[in-house]
């Protein structure tokens, strides 16, 4: 893992009309990282993801991304930043009911313009990767939760961004099937070197990352006995 | 104590010699703290002495002691009274990391950042039991989970003690 920062955000700021999310959130990211993003509910720590993934636009404060100020860019210019560089997982798959597992794995290439059939392909080899062999042509409806989760990271990876943002991923699983898709993410991500910022409020999970960092009322802290911070 | 029942257990399976027992522990129970040679042949001492088990004969060969132990009817009856009641729950009220809490509180010491520092520690302990369970086979990964749990528990209360500090400020302090 190289010592590159990826991500810089500095002293941001977001609200939800007047209730305050964010008071001066300070976090560096690694290139090639695993970082848990902890912290009780409420505590902004899902707020910090969307302003860190480009969703949200801080109202004050700095996002830097690979030297690009993305609080600067313009909802295009994000959107294209987001769907070429970044990947997603969220607590509830999110999958699209009407598409088989094997199209909604296949979507976001299918968005970024990939022909159909190539999309399709490249979606297909994730199956085996992820321990999905014969779900391909399956609909949400007929996966189980951890199935349907894998469907989902999966589809957070096929583009193979730089970072992938996953949101209580394990969140909607019992522990063995949270642990499988902790695995497979984990595997993942360390082969491809793709930097995760995982949000959990879950130790477990929190304890496959290299490092974590807990928000506490808006604010980022990460005090680490013994472990390094950019 | 369970060294002296784990031992009566291994015995309760087969006939065994102290060192060959002292191996078999370290690999199933011991993998953090082997049980030292002394504590095996002292166990196996107040074992015999108390009619759990019986020592063979001293069997030629190089080592201080080679006799193979045997447990006893009465060994096997009070292993499995053992086996079959549950431990006492301990409520850990009194453990260090109250302890601790209460009294940076008392005498004005951040408490927080001692929940902070603690929380980090307990977490890279939980990233090593993790890696042990992705390296390892099932018995690692089983005991793995155990600390993982107990660590988890540890947080939890980490957690809610660190959301509650000021209002348990006011109570030590008056």
């Amino acid at each position: 893992m190289s010592s590159t920062v990826i991500i810089r955000a500095t002293d941001v700021r977001y609200q939800f009309g007047e209730t305050p999310a964010l008071r001066g959130a300070d976090l560096s990211i690694v290139d090639g990282e695993i970082l848990a993003v902890m912290g009780p509910s409420g505590s902004g720590k899902s707020t910090l993801l969307h302003c860190l993934a480009g969703i949200l636009v801080p109202k004050s404060g700095e996002i830097l991304y690979d030297g690009v100020r993305l609080d600067q860019l313009n909802d295009d210019d994000r959107s294209e930043l987001r769907r070429r560089a970044f990947g997603f997982v969220f607590q509830f798959g999110q999958l699209v009911p009407e598409l088989t597992a094997q199209e909604n794995v296949a979507l976001p290439l299918l968005l970024g313009g990939m022909r159909r059939h190539d999309a399709l392909e490249r979606a297909s080899g994730w199956f085996e990767r992820l321990d999905l062999s014969g779900m391909e042509q399956r609909r949400s409806g007929e996966l189980s939760g951890g199935q349907a989760q894998r469907v989902a990271l999966a589809r957070g990876l096929v583009t193979q961004p730089r970072v992938l943002f996953a949101d209580e991923p394990t969140g909607s699983l019992d522990s063995l099937t949270g642990e499988l898709v902790m695995e497979l993410l984990v595997g993942a991500a360390r082969r491809d070197g793709t930097t995760v910022v995982l949000v959990t409020h879950e130790p477990r999970v929190a304890a496959y990352a290299d490092r974590e960092v807990v928000v506490r009322d808006g604010v980022v802290t990460s005090l680490l006995a013994g472990a390094t911070t950019p | 104590m369970s060294v002296p029942f784990a031992l009566l257990g291994l015995l309760e399976r087969e006939p065994s010699h102290g060192y060959d027992l002292k191996r078999e522990y370290d690999s199933l129970f011991g993998r953090d703290k082997p049980v030292p040679f002394g504590q095996v042949y002292a166990t196996l001492s107040r074992l015999a002495r108390d009619g759990n088990v019986v020592p063979g004969e001293s069997e030629p060969g190089s080592g201080p002691e080679r006799k193979q132990f045997t447990i006893t009817p009465a060994g096997r009856e009070n292993f499995d009274r053992w086996l079959s009641e549950p431990i006492e729950p301990e409520p850990h009220l009194q453990t260090v990391l109250f302890i601790k809490v209460v009294l940076s509180l008392m005498l004005g010491r951040s408490a927080e950042h001692y929940l902070d520092i603690q929380r980090a520690s307990h977490l890279q302990r939980m990233r090593e039991l993790t890696d042990r369970k992705r390296r390892d086979g099932l018995v690692d990964a089983l005991l793995a989970d155990h600390g993982l749990f107990h660590l988890e528990a540890d947080l939890r209360w980490i957690d809610v003690t660190a959301a509650r500090l000021s209002q348990l400020a006011l109570e030590v302090n008056s």
